[in-house]
C-alpha cells in the first residue's frame, strides 16, 4: 500500500468506518429506503391501488391523465398506476426468488468445495466452469419452451443460471476462511464439519454474501423482466412490470409513451438501488 | 511448456461444456411434460402417417443416448432438424438469419469497447469533474435493460428526432447499417457501463501501485509509464470483463432484437419458445451457446497471454 | 545547514525541510523540520520506527510525494533546489538518484521481463540503444553477484526469489550510474541470510563507485555498522544525527540511548525486556509546542514541554533535546 497511509495508524478515522451499516453511507441508506418502501408496496400493493388492475375498457385505451387516473390508461384501457402497484408483486418476488435460491445453492456448494478441498473441491470447480456455459436469458427461454411460460419456470432456470456464479465468488472466500487459524483450532478441539462451517464460517462470510445478494437481486430483476418483456415469464393478464412495457410499446410509436415509461421508470429505479447499495456493501465487506 | 499443457486443458473444457450443454438442451425435450412426441409436435393434433414419420424420422422407439448420439451427429454436420410450423430445414431457416444477430453482436461489441473502455480510462486518469460524470453515468446506464433502452431510444431518437428507423431490418449494407445502430446502442448500454466501471477502477489501481512509484522515480517520461505500465498491466483485466460482458450479449440480444422486430436469431429463438417449435428452439440454443463458450474461451485465452504468471504458474486467483 | 567537519559542499542538503499530506481534506504535517546533509560518497543511515518519516523523507527528497503534498524549506541536490526541477534537468536530477524499495515484487511490474525493467530508464532517459542496455544490464548484473545475467534477462519477476529480485532491483538502479542512492529498508523484506547478502553488496558497490547512500532501516544495529553516520527520527522530526561509532558509546539524545538500551544483551540475564514505556507517536500527532518524545522520556523535566526543542549542535553531531547540555556524555549505556 502507499507509504502515505500506511504511516499514520487513523484509528480514529477506522474505527468510525467500522460498522457494517455505518459504512454505506447516506446514499447506500437511501437506496436503502427505496427497496423496503418498493418491497412494502408489493407486500400491500392489491390493498392501496385505487382501481382494480385488470379492467379494461378498450373505449380508454392510452387515454392521458384524468381525475383519478393519475398515469393514465394503457393499451387496453386499465388503470396505469394501480398495474404498477399491484405489478410490483410479480416483479420483485421473482428476484428475490432467484436471489434466495441461487445463494443457499451457490454457498452450499462453495462452502462444500473449500471444505473438502482436494478432489471434491477440483470436481465442483470444474463443473461450475462447465455451467458457466448458459447464460440465464437462454436458460429461461429454454425452459419457457419445454415447460411452458411461466414466472415459475424463468424463476427456477435464472437461479440455476446464476448459482455457478455465486459458487464461484464465495468459494474464494470460503477458501480464504477456512485457511484462518481458528478454523483449526475448531478441528482440532474435534468440532464437526458442519458445526464449524454452520457457526463460524458461513456467518463470518455474511457480509460478502449479503453483498452479493443484492447485486444478484438487480440482475435478476433484469433477467427476469426481460423474459417477462419477451412474453415467457409472467403471462398477461396478470401485471408485471417487464409485461406492461412489451403490452405499451406500440403506444411509444403512436405517441403514448407514458404506460411503458413509468413500468420502465420502476424498474430502473428498484435496479438502481440494488446495485448501488450493493456495491457498498461489497466494499464494506471487502475491509473487514 | 506450461502454456501447451494450459492451452490443451482449456481445449478440453471448450468441448466438454459444449458436451453438456448440448445433453441439456437435447435432454429437455424429455424432461417436457407429455411424451416426446407431443412435445416436437408441440401439442398440436397430427396424423397417423405424420406420427409415424416423426417417430422413424426422430428414431423415438432409441435408446436416449443413441437418440442423443444421432442428434448430436446430425447438428455436427449441419442437419438441425426440421422446423414443425414452417416445414423447413431447421438449418436454413436459422442461417438466413444469422447475419443479423452477428452484425447486432458485433456492432454492440464495438460500441462497448471504445465507449465503454475510452470512459473508463478518461475516468481513471483524471480526477474531478470528468471522472465525476463518468461515475455518475456509468452507475446509471448499468441499471437500465436493454428493453429499457430500447424504448427509450426508440422514442427520443425514432419517433421524436425521427433520426433512425425504430424497426426494421432494412436492405443493403449501409441501410442495415442504420437501421441497427439504435439496436446496437440499446444492446450495449448498460454493458458498456460496466466495462467502463471495471475499466477506471483497473487503471486508478494501476496508477496506485508501487511499481509506477519505481518508474517514475527513474525518470521514466509519463506517457511512457502510462502506456507500458498502468495500461498493459490494466488491460488484464480489462479484457476480462469486456470479453464476458460481450459474451453476454449474444443472449441479451434476442430481447432487443424483439424490441425492434429485427429478423435475427434472438427473436427467432423466442418466437419458436412462444409456439413451442422445439427443433427450433433446441438448434438456436445449441448455436448460440457454442457461441457464447467460443467466445468465453477466446477470452480466456487472451487472459493468458497477457498475463505472464498464468500460463506459467497455477490456475488464476 | 552546514555540518561540522567538512568543507564539501553536500551533495544532499535539506534544511528545515516541513511536509505537508491531505489527509481527509485536511493538510496534515508529516515531516517538521527535518535537516541532514550527505556528503558525496558519504553514507548515512536513517533510523526510526514506522509512522517517524524517515520513508517520507526519501520520497520527498526524489519528488515522490502524493499529489496534493506541500513541501517547505531547502532541500537541494548539487546545489540546485529539487523541487524547481523540470524538463532535462529533472531527468538528469532522476538519473543522479536513484532509490532502491522495500518489497521488490511490488516494485517490480510482474507482466514484463527483468530485462524490459532494467534497460528501461537507460532507454528513455539516456536514448542508450536496447542492444547495448541488455549487455550492461547482465554487466550490472555480475556486480550483484548474478552470474547467468542473459538468462535471468529473459525470465519473469514471479520467476525469481526475493533476494535475487532486491539484488535485481539494486542492479537496475546502478545502471545510470548515479551519484546518491537512497535504499528504503532494502532488507527488511528479506529473511536474515538474504539480508546479509543484499548489504555486503550494497556496502561493496558503495565503496567501488564512491556513492553517497541514504540508508533507511528502523534497526539501529544495522545502521551503525554500516553507515558512516546515522540520524534518528520520531514524530517526523530529526532527534539526532551522529557518527555511527558514537552513537551507542556517547548517544546525545535520550530516545537513542533507550532504542540501544532495550536491546536484548546475550551475555547478561535479566528480569524483563527494557522497552520504552508508551506508545511510539506518530507525525501527525506530535505537539508543536513541547518535545514530542516527552511522554516517554526518563530524563524529562519541565523544560521539555515548554516548546519544541531546537535543532542543537554538539560534539561534531545533531540533536534535539532541551536538555542536551546538561545530558552530555551521561546518556551511553556502555554496552558493546
Amino acid at each position: 500500500m502507499s507509504a502515505t497511509a500506511a504511516a499514520v495508524p487513523a484509528t480514529v478515522e477506522r474505527a468510525r468506518r467500522r460498522t457494517l451499516l455505518g459504512s454505506i453511507g447516506v446514499v447506500g441508506w437511501i437506496c436503502l429506503a427505496v427497496i423496503v418502501l418498493v418491497f412494502v408496496i408489493a407486500l400491500i400493493g392489491p390493498y392501496i391501488a385505487p382501481y382494480d388492475p385488470t379492467q379494461s375498457d378498450l373505449s380508454l385505451s392510452y387515454v392521458g391523465p384524468d381525475g383519478g387516473h393519475v398515469l393514465g390508461y394503457d393499451a387496453q384501457g386499465r388503470d396505469v398506476l394501480s398495474r404498477l402497484l399491484v405489478g410490483a408483486r410479480s416483479s420483485m418476488s421473482g428476484p428475490l426468488a432467484v436471489v434466495l435460491l441461487s445463494m443457499f445453492a451457490g454457498t452450499l456448494l462453495a462452502v462444500t468445495a473449500a471444505w473438502r478441498r482436494g478432489l471434491t473441491d477440483a470436481g465442483i470447480s470444474a463443473g461450475l466452469d462447465i455451467a458457466f456455459a448458459f447464460p440465464g436469458i437462454l436458460l429461461a427461454i429454454l425452459a419457457a419452451a419445454v415447460f411452458g411460460a411461466s414466472l415459475v419456470a424463468a424463476t427456477l432456470a435464472i437461479a440455476i443460471a446464476y448459482t455457478p456464479y455465486v459458487a464461484r465468488v464465495l468459494r474464494g472466500a470460503a477458501l480464504k476462511e477456512r485457511s484462518l487459524l481458528y478454523v483449526s483450532a475448531l478441528e482440532v478441539q474435534g468440532a464437526s464439519a458442519l458445526s464449524i462451517c454452520g457457526r463460524h464460517l458461513v456467518p463470518n462470510m455474511l457480509p460478502l454474501i449479503v453483498a452479493q445478494a443484492t447485486i444478484m437481486f438487480g440482475w435478476a430483476m433484469v433477467d427476469l423482466a426481460a423474459v417477462s418483456y419477451l412474453g415467457l415469464g409472467v403471462q398477461p393478464p396478470d401485471p408485471n412490470w417487464g409485461v406492461m412495457i412489451s403490452e405499451n410499446q406500440a403506444g411509444i410509436l403512436q405517441g403514448y409513451p407514458l404506460p411503458a415509461l413509468t413500468a420502465s421508470l420502476c424498474i430502473v429505479v428498484v435496479v438502481v438501488a440494488f446495485n448501488v447499495l450493493g456495491e457498498r456493501l461489497y466494499e464494506a465487506a471487502q475491509h473487514q | 511448456m506450461s502454456l501447451g499443457r494450459f492451452l490443451l486443458r482449456r481445449f478440453i473444457m471448450l468441448v466438454v461444456s459444449l458436451l453438456v450443454a448440448s445433453f441439456v438442451i437435447f435432454g429437455a425435450v424429455y424432461l417436457a411434460p407429455g411424451n416426446p412426441v407431443s412435445a416436437l409436435t408441440g401439442g398440436r393434433s397430427v396424423s397417423a402417417e405424420a406420427l409415424q414419420v416423426l417417430t422413424e424420422r426422430y428414431h423415438l422407439n432409441d435408446p436416449f443416448i443413441v437418440q442423443y448420439g444421432r442428434w448430436l451427429g446430425n447438428a455436427l454436420q449441419g442437419d438441425l432438424g426440421i422446423s414443425i410450423t414452417n416445414r423447413a430445414d431447421v438449418s436454413t431457416l436459422i442461417a438466413t438469419r444469422i447475419p443479423t444477430t452477428a452484425g447486432l453482436v458485433l456492432y454492440a461489441s464495438l460500441l462497448v469497447l471504445a465507449v465503454g473502455v475510452g470512459m473508463g480510462v478518461l475516468g481513471g486518469l483524471r480526477r474531478g469533474a470528468v471522472d465525476m460524470t463518468t461515475v455518475i453515468v456509468s452507475a446509471v446506464s448499468a441499471a437500465i435493460p436493454a428493453f429499457v433502452a430500447a424504448i427509450v431510444l426508440i422514442l427520443v431518437f425514432a419517433v421524436d428526432l425521427g433520426w433512425f428507423p425504430a424497426y426494421g431490418n432494412g436492405s443493403g449494407f449501409l441501410d442495415s447499417i442504420w437501421h441497427l445502430t439504435l439496436p446496437a446502442i440499446a444492446l450495449a448500454i448498460s454493458a458498456l457501463a460496466i466495462v467502463a466501471r471495471v475499466t477506471r477502477a483497473a487503471i486508478r489501481e494501476e496508477v496506485g501501485k508501487e511499481h509506477v512509484q519505481t518508474a517514475v522515480s527513474r525518470g521514466i517520461p509519463r506517457r511512457q509509464i502510462i502506456r507500458k505500465h498502468v495500461m498493459r498491466n490494466a488491460a488484464i483485466p480489462i479484457t476480462t470483463v469486456s470479453g464476458v460482458t460481450i459474451a453476454s450479449l449474444i443472449a441479451v440480444a434476442a430481447v432487443v432484437e424483439i424490441a425492434f422486430s429485427l429478423n435475427g436469431l434472438g427473436s427467432y429463438l423466442v418466437q419458436s419458445a412462444q409456439s413451442k417449435d422445439l427443433a427450433v428452439v433446441q438448434g438456436i440454443s445449441l448455436l448460440l451457446v457454442t457461441a457464447f463458450v467460443v467466445v468465453n474461451t477466446l477470452v480466456d485465452l487472451l487472459y493468458a497471454t497477457l498475463d505472464p504468471r498464468i500460463a506459467l504458474g497455477s490456475r488464476a486467483l | 545547514m552546514a555540518e561540522a567537519g567538512g568543507a564539501r559542499i553536500p551533495l544532499l542538503d535539506v534544511d528545515q525541510l516541513t511536509v505537508k499530506l491531505p489527509v481527509e481534506g485536511e493538510l496534515k504535517t508529516v515531516l517538521h523540520g527535518v535537516s541532514l546533509a550527505i556528503r558525496p560518497g558519504e553514507s548515512l543511515g536513517l533510523v526510526g520506527e514506522s509512522g517517524s518519516g524517515k520513508s517520507m523523507t526519501a520520497r520527498a527528497v526524489d519528488r515522490l510525494l502524493p499529489p496534493g503534498a506541500t513541501t517547505e524549506g531547502v532541500l537541494q541536490f548539487d546545489g540546485h533546489a529539487v523541487s524547481g526541477l523540470s524538463g532535462a534537468r529533472l531527468k538528469s536530477f532522476r538519473s543522479r538518484v536513484a532509490m532502491i524499495f522495500q518489497d521488490p515484487r511490488a516494485h517490480v511490474n510482474p507482466v514484463r521481463r527483468i530485462g524490459d525493467f532494467m534497460g528501461e530508464a537507460l532507454c528513455a532517459n539516456l536514448g542508450v540503444s536496447s542492444e547495448s542496455a541488455r549487455g550492461r544490464a547482465v554487466d550490472a548484473l555480475a556486480q550483484v553477484g548474478i552470474e547467468d545475467g542473459a538468462r535471468r534477462l529473459r525470465q519473469y519477476p514471479h520467476e525469481l526469489s526475493g533476494g535475487l529480485l532486491q539484488r535485481v532491483m539494486i542492479a537496475a538502479a546502478l545502471l545510470t550510474e548515479p551519484d546518491l542512492v537512497l535504499a528504503d529498508e532494502p532488507t527488511t523484506a528479506l529473511d536474515v541470510t538474504t539480508q546479509a547478502e543484499v548489504m555486503a553488496i550494497l556496502d561493496e558497490l558503495r565503496r567501488e563507485f564512491g556513492l553517497a547512500v541514504l540508508f533507511i532501516t528502523h534497526d539501529l544495529d544495522l545502521a551503525a555498522a554500516v553507515c558512516d553516520r546515522t540520524a534518528v527520527m520520531y514524530a517526523g522530526q530529526i532527534m539526532e544525527v551522529r557518527d555511527s561509532a558514537l552513537l551507542h558509546t556517547d548517544p546525545l539524545h535520550p530516545y537513542t540511548a533507550a532504542i540501544g538500551a532495550a536491546r536484548p544483551d546475550m551475555t547478561q540475564s535479566a528480569h524483563r525486556l527494557r522497552a520504552i514505556t508508551g506508545q511510539p507517536l506518530s507525525a501527525f500527532d506530535a505537539p508543536a509546542d513541547a518535545c514530542a518524545f516527552a511522554p516517554r522520556c526518563s530524563y524529562v523535566q519541565e523544560v521539555c514541554r515548554t516548546a519544541r526543542p531546537a535543532l542543537l549542535e554538539l560534539d561534531g553531531g545533531v540533536t534535539r533535546c532541551a536538555r542536551a547540555l546538561e545530558l552530555r556524555g551521561a546518556l551511553g549505556g556502555g554496552k558493546r
